[in-house]
């Protein structure tokens, strides 16, 4: 063996090392979570037992069954799919318009609109909390703790960032389709959807998966804008700690399944993951 | 082109909700600083208080110490994760068997729930059954207890923190990398140039853009961070982890001191400003001087 050849392979057992020891950091407190939302509360305490060799379901069944688990979970999957595909529809609609018209002062807009994203939530909680408990009422029915409510402030932070990715694809897009088509006699709505839609197609997708993750994983807004009927899954996992006498094992249990549709969609996006986190501004 | 109406009524939605839902509000917040207003109070009642609340502000030490520790936080958790990302990225520069595993596995806690992270760590970190403190008092006999300790609490959240983050980081990094041409700095090597060299002269510099943006990023989501370590420690021991959004969260909410907390938000708002307004003059600089050279 020459000596290049015998450090090229020490370099790549150097990093199948290293990235073995990551994967290990990366996933150690994942597998803890399981193994605890699989253990009753007499094995908790059993720390040295490393290795989970028992299940222990009523940790899952007892919120699964328990009806008021059950509304926050039907409440995070109405509102993140609401609201995932209102801003897609959205941001289809204002990148299209902000590629193919000369609006004036839109690259203002188009800065205005990120600045929304990277608002710190504490800041607004409160002004939002007191606009939707005083402001935004129709008779009785005020905008505090309901379901559309959240929808529309989870725009907040979606829209900008579904508008900021839209753009690079939409701008992507050679304006000669449209005079093509327009050529042809297509008006534009029918431009829109016959030529524009199919080719921002992977663009939406990416986009609508992103937005219900962010929406999906909300807290903070979610806490403060809801009480009973509109509360979610991440404020139900948060209540957990409120309380005395902790159910640790279903605690976990409930991180576990609100984790899970989020690893799910990591297995289709993880290629384009980099693109959506920096709103575009990274490309792979 | 047809007319600009259209534009702007394609437009229109998205301007609505964001004026309505991200604009009012500042405004809002804006207008209840200049008042005395807590639900508990004897009137209960809005009180023109003027600039008051701002004068406060400025002489309250617990809220400037959380704001010291929040940005020393974040300049702790963003650098780590810029330099363990970029060394990580450089890894996967070559392809080996396994890689798109590897960074699959890495890229896991990007998408988990913030709130799910910080339960997580609790489990993780919890006397009693927690690992973390089981392991370290039989190996290394520490005494670790995050609940007692106000460093090590601190010091846990960060750790928290660069798992959760550092994978986003090496994958920008990764993508940047893999994205720069390679000329120059194989012409460079030929040159008798030495790794540091093409390193510090060549590859950071061509990097910039997508380090500032990265940090960019980064340095707002950590300033604002409040549901993982809401869950990790509750802002405690004491206040060792009670950042600038627990901060304000505890006034506004379980206290009511509207007025008080409208300015702390205003505040944390200017500085966030601030610094991504630093951040992009610096974006902007890096263009130019690779546009011009």
């Amino acid at each position: 063996m020459t000596s290049t050849s015998f450090r090229k392979n020490l370099g790549l057992i150097a990093t199948y090392a290293l990235w073995i020891i990551l994967t290990v950091i990366t996933l150690l407190p994942i597998y803890w979570l399981f193994a605890i939302s699989a253990r009753s509360r007499v094995e908790l305490f059993d720390v040295g037992n490393f290795i989970q060799t028992t299940f222990y379901a009523p940790n899952y069944l007892e919120p699964l069954t328990d009806p008021v688990f059950q509304r926050y979970l039907i409440n995070s999957l109405i509102v993140a799919t609401s609201n995932a595909l209102l801003v897609s529809v959205l941001a289809v609609l204002a990148t299209y318009a902000l590629s193919r018209w000369k609006l004036a002062g839109s690259n203002n807009i188009f800065f205005w609109l990120i600045t929304n994203r990277m608002a710190p939530p504490a800041a607004f909680a409160l002004p939002m909390f007191l606009l939707f408990t005083r402001v935004f009422r129709i008779g009785q029915w005020t905008m505090f703790d309901t379901r559309i409510g959240l929808i529309l402030v989870y725009c907040v932070f979606n829209l900008p960032f579904a508008v900021w990715l839209m753009k690079g694809i939409m701008d992507g897009i050679p304006i000669e389709l449209d005079e093509a088509a327009r050529v042809d006699g297509a008006n534009r709505w029918t431009v829109l959807v016959r030529v524009i839609l199919p080719l921002t197609a992977p663009g939406l997708a990416i986009t609508f998966i992103l937005s219900w993750i962010f929406a999906w994983n909300e807290y903070l807004f979610a806490a403060s804008l809801t009480s009973v009927n509109a509360r979610t899954i991440t404020t139900g996992l948060a209540g957990y700690i409120s309380v005395t006498g902790t159910e640790w094992g279903q605690m976990a249990a409930v991180a576990m399944i609100a984790t899970l549709p989020a690893l799910i969609f990591l297995i289709f996006i993880q290629r384009y993951i980099v693109m959506g986190l920096t709103f575009g501004a990274v490309k792979e | 082109m047809d007319s600009n109406r259209t534009g702007w009524g394609l437009l229109a939605p998205t301007l609505i909700i964001l004026g309505v839902m991200g604009l009012l509000p500042f405004l809002y917040v804006l207008y209840i600083s200049f008042f005395d207003w807590n639900v508990f109070s004897a009137s209960g009642q809005m009180e023109w208080a003027g600039v008051n609340n701002f004068r406060r502000l400025v002489f309250d030490s617990a809220f400037l110490g959380s704001l010291g520790r929040t940005l020393l936080f974040t300049l702790l958790a963003v650098t780590s994760e810029l330099i363990l990302g970029f060394l990580l990225a450089s890894t996967l520069l070559r392809d080996f068997p396994g890689k798109i595993v590897f960074r699959t596995i890495h890229a896991l806690p990007l998408v988990i729930a913030p709130i799910a992270v910080g339960a997580t760590w609790r489990l993780l970190t919890i006397p009693g059954f927690g690992l973390a403190p089981y392991y370290l008092d039989r190996w290394f006999d520490i005494d670790y207890n995050i609940g007692r300790y106000a460093e090590q609490a601190f010091f846990t959240t960060l750790a928290m923190d660069i798992w959760h983050w550092t994978p986003f980081v090496t994958l920008t990094m990764l993508a940047g990398l893999t994205a720069m041409p390679k000329e120059p700095q194989e012409q460079a090597r030929v040159d008798g140039a030495n790794r540091w060299q093409v390193l510090r002269f060549l590859t950071i510099p061509m990097m910039m853009p997508v380090i500032v943006t990265t940090v960019f990023i980064r340095m707002m989501d950590a300033l604002r961070i409040v549901d993982e370590v809401f869950m990790l420690t509750g802002g405690g021991p004491g206040n060792a982890t009670r950042y600038v959004g627990i901060y304000i969260w505890r006034v506004v909410f379980p206290q009511t001191d509207y007025g008080y907390g409208s300015a702390m938000s205003l505040l944390v708002l200017y500085f966030t400003i601030v610094l991504a307004w630093l951040l992009f003059v610096a974006l902007a600089q890096v263009g130019n001087q690779q546009s011009s050279s």
